[in-house]
């Protein structure tokens, strides 16, 4: 086994077009995540009755399934059925913020139980109206407390990127794979997709640290 | 809804208030007239923060209504019937309440400015402009005048304590109620607070409950004091009666050790 500098060169534009497909993978998925765990949150705080037995009972099945069970049944079975014509780019995006969202509403869940009670009662005795207790007072306390946290995450989810391949994403290992398969090489592509990987999620991991640092002194 | 001038400020008719199987108030009944100054004193648990809490409805009653200026606080009428009040009869007769928390309670993501216009443009409707001017005199009044655009975290305890004063005093409230609001005070810093406290029962009308251990200071500013045990009045007097010479041995035994403690 030899290391070929020149092959190495010359698969590196195809490995960093995949690693632009992880990213972009990552950036939508971190999106729905923050989002809809947020959504998830509030639901099952709301005490609505079945909504939000249903988001409790959804988010506790997702995450005890592993994650490629949901990508293959989005892509699969409920897209299809749907007739939604989304790309395998989506999909597995979708079925990643998704997956992760179940995460993060507890993540938000527990930023907003941090809270201290006499919050809301002073926002209730200055009679502030529901919105603005949740957008003037609770959420800019929550939300700063769980960016570390949100972080984390994004970090997982830019790792567990490469299981979309399963539905034909080709992202950064995708292409490692695939110019591998062209010219029966694989030590280069792999190498380069595995030190991109840890290149940029190991000083993520470090921001987010330090960014944990910066939080708990606030607190 | 027909307000009588000649109804109590604060009227509580028979109220019932339990957690859980403990009944904490068992048929009160109490008024306060407009403008009044009233000192609530008793043991610790026999329910005066309850009392501001039900007023300021953080808690519900179990049991008999709550009344300010003549309109039902607790409960609305509808149809002909009394029911209990939904949220936006709630949010309509608070708005005549105000508080301040022992723990001050500020908005730590907020500006000392923002902490008192927040409610007062996002609930009365004040521009900018109008609810920074009603700020910025508050301040004065608090002597806080250079603390504006301070945060709550980089004041002292008395400090954050008169901007919370000066918050509540912000949306006008007919009503303020004070529960201990010196109690988590560094000694030292407790008689910047009491002296706001009575500045503003000699200037203005409000009409303030104040549930507090400072006897000194509730023998000055009170117009009445109530003596609360297990959840009833056990006495109710002017100051210089109920301090001097008590009618209730309760009331004896809890005022020298008070002022034992002291
Ligand atoms: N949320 C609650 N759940 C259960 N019990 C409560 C709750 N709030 C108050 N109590 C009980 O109600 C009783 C009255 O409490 P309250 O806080 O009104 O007393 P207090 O007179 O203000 O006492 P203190 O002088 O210690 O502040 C106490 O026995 C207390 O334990
Ligand atoms: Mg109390």
């Amino acid at each position: 086994m030899t290391w070929d500098w020149d092959y190495a060169r010359e698969v590196l534009p195809k490995l960093l077009e995949g690693l632009l497909v992880t990213f972009e993978a990552t950036v939508v998925g971190s999106l729905i995540a923050y989002v809809l765990g947020l959504v998830f949150a509030f639901i099952r705080r709301s005490r609505i009755p079945v909504l939000s037995q249903v988001v409790w009972l959804f988010v506790e099945f997702v995450r005890s399934t592993p994650l490629l069970v949901q990508v293959f049944f989005l892509y699969y079975v409920l897209q299809p059925e749907l007739g939604l014509l989304w790309t395998s780019f989506l999909t597995g995006s979708i079925a990643l913020g998704v997956h992760y969202a179940c995460y993060t509403a507890e993540v938000y869940r527990a930023g907003i139980d941090a809270i201290p009670v006499g919050q809301w009662e002073a926002a209730t005795a200055l009679s502030l109206p529901r919105s603005r207790v949740w957008l003037g007072v609770i959420l800019p306390q929550a939300v700063p407390r769980v960016l570390p946290a949100l972080g984390n995450y994004t970090i997982s989810m830019f790792k567990e990127t490469p299981l979309l391949i399963a539905i034909g994403v080709v992202d950064l290992v995708g292409e490692a794979r695939g110019v591998g398969a062209q010219s029966y090489r694989y030590v280069e592509p792999f190498t380069i997709a595995g030190l991109l990987f840890l290149l940029l999620s190991y000083p993520a991991s470090i921001l987010v640290r330090r960014l944990e640092r910066r939080v708990n002194r606030q607190h | 809804m027909s307000t009588d001038s000649t109804d109590p400020t604060i009227t509580f008719d028979a109220v019932t208030k339990r957690f859980g199987a403990h009944v904490v108030l068992d048929e009160l009944s109490f008024t306060v007239d407009p403008g009044e100054f009233v000192t609530l004193i008793g043991p610790s648990g026999s329910g005066k923060t309850t009392i501001l809490r039900l007023l300021m409805t953080l808690e519900k009653v179990d049991g008999g209504t709550i009344s300010i200026d003549g309109e039902y606080l607790s409960h609305m009428e509808r149809g002909g019937k009394l029911v209990p009040a939904d949220e936006k009869h709630l949010s309509r007769v608070r708005r005549r309440i105000g508080m301040v928390f022992q723990q001050f309670n500020l908005f730590p993501n907020m500006s000392v400015l923002r902490n008192i216009t927040e409610a007062p443009t996002r609930v009365l409707g004040l521009s900018k402009g109008e609810a920074e001017a009603r700020a910025v005199d508050l301040l004065d009044m608090v002597g806080l005048s250079d603390k504006a655009s301070a945060h709550p975290t980089q004041l002292s305890g008395g400090q954050q304590q008169r901007v919370a004063i000066a918050r509540a005093l912000a949306m006008r409230p007919d009503v303020l109620l004070l529960d201990e609001v010196t109690s988590a005070l560094d000694p030292e810093l407790v008689a910047g607070v009491l002296s706001v406290l009575k500045e503003i029962a000699s200037t203005t009308d409000i009409t303030m409950l104040c549930v507090t251990h400072e006897m000194q200071f509730a023998r000055d500013v009170s117009d009445r004091v109530m003596m609360f045990d297990s959840g009833r009045v056990i006495e109710d007097a002017v100051p210089e009666k109920l301090f001097t010479s008590p009618e209730h041995d309760r009331t004896k035994e809890f005022l020298s050790a008070v002022l034992n403690r002291a």
